[in-house]
């Protein structure tokens, strides 16, 4: 059973690993210096695939995607910063080709969602809490109703 | 608030939400059938903007028409005095196929100067000259770097362009004579 679950356990890591594998298709196109291509790889993961649209040009195999990890190599190996990588590529793709994109007034919505979901989540808690410890009003009979009861019990005897 | 009202609203309140909800998808959907919404569609930040620079070859003289090897660059697509439709196009793109008859009723009305995308300059030859070329003057751009530089995302995309070299319009799907008519001709008409 050990052993059972061992195996699994390699099985899972190294299909999640997989997953996380680049789609560079061969290795000419990385740079020989591994720092270099440790940045592109970095700045490429953050590069929406305009093809395939939910993958970084990193993961995908489509031929911009290709195209722009060269444009990306030759532009780290030439000694560009990151934000000047950027930079180039919203001026032709704009801010749409930025998989995490910058605050602005059209994408605040989309940055404060889990703050909002999480506060309103957290009102409606407190405010379902405070409601269960209001005590419920008595269902008891009041003094005048009490006594309305005792005159039509007397009033049916008669 | 009484119970009654707060169980009308609690009623009405999924219903409301639900209705809002069908609205828009119904919208959208609406859209994407008459084209007028495209999820895919990529926004060019360049619409407003000056032209990139750029140089392009013509095709080879071996398979193309005299005119047809020149190719041409950013500033003579500035000088221009009318406006100009700048198609990218493939021979191996079947939507840009598809686009063809269409670009040829068009080119009655305006220049297009097409740019053969990554494709071998003998079968962009053979491709425009199949059933008679749409295009005034035509540029190859066999590694697809100057159509980066334009924001291309694929074939077929098309840009109208100014004189003096203004992205005026810009289209990242197949061109018709109905979306020339409906979204072109009224940007024409100040140039006139």
């Amino acid at each position: 059973m050990k052993k059972h679950l061992s195996i699994l356990c390699a099985l899972t890591l190294g299909i999640s690993l997989a997953g996380a594998a680049f789609a560079v298709d061969s290795p000419s196109e990385m740079l020989p210096n591994p720092l270099q291509e440790k940045r592109a790889e970095t700045i490429g993961a953050q590069l929406r695939c305009l093809v395939c649209q939910n993958e970084s040009i990193e993961d995908s195999s489509a031929p911009l995607a290709r195209d722009l990890r060269r444009v990306v190599r030759e532009q780290v190996e030439s000694g560009k910063t990151d934000q000047q990588i950027m930079m180039w590529m919203t001026d032709r793709y704009g801010t749409f080709i930025r998989l995490s994109p910058p605050f602005s007034i059209t994408t605040a919505l989309l940055w404060i969602m889990p703050g909002l979901a999480l506060l309103s989540g957290i009102g409606l808690a407190w405010w379902q809490f405070r409601q269960r410890n209001t005590p419920t009003p008595s269902n008891d009979l009041t003094e005048d109703e009490r006594a309305r009861l005792a005159a039509l019990t007397r009033e049916n005897k008669s | 608030m009484s119970t009654t009202s707060r169980r009308k609203l609690l009623t009405a309140l999924p219903v409301v939400g639900a209705s809002a909800l069908g609205f828009g998808f119904w919208r959208m959907l609406h859209g994407m059938q008459n084209g007028g919404f495209d999820p895919r569609a990529v926004n060019t930040p360049q619409l407003g903007h000056p032209i990139p620079n750029f140089s392009l070859p013509g095709l080879p003289a071996s398979v193309a028409n005299a005119d047809q090897t020149t190719g041409f660059n950013a500033s003579e697509l500035q000088s221009q005095h009318t406006p100009i439709l700048l198609n990218f196009f493939a021979s191996w793109c079947i939507p840009c196929v598809a686009e063809m008859p269409g670009l040829r009723i068009i080119a009655q009305e305006i220049p297009i100067w097409g740019v053969a995308y990554k494709d071998k300059p003998e079968d962009a030859a053979a491709f425009i000259q199949r059933d008679g070329s749409p295009y005034a003057r035509i540029a190859t751009d066999q590694n697809g770097r100057a159509a980066i530089d334009w924001g291309v995302t694929g074939v077929p995309e098309s840009f109208l362009i100014a004189p003096g070299g203004r992205i005026l319009w810009h289209n990242a799907s197949g061109l018709t004579p109905q979306l020339f008519d409906a979204e072109i001709r009224p940007l024409l008409a100040p140039y006139r």
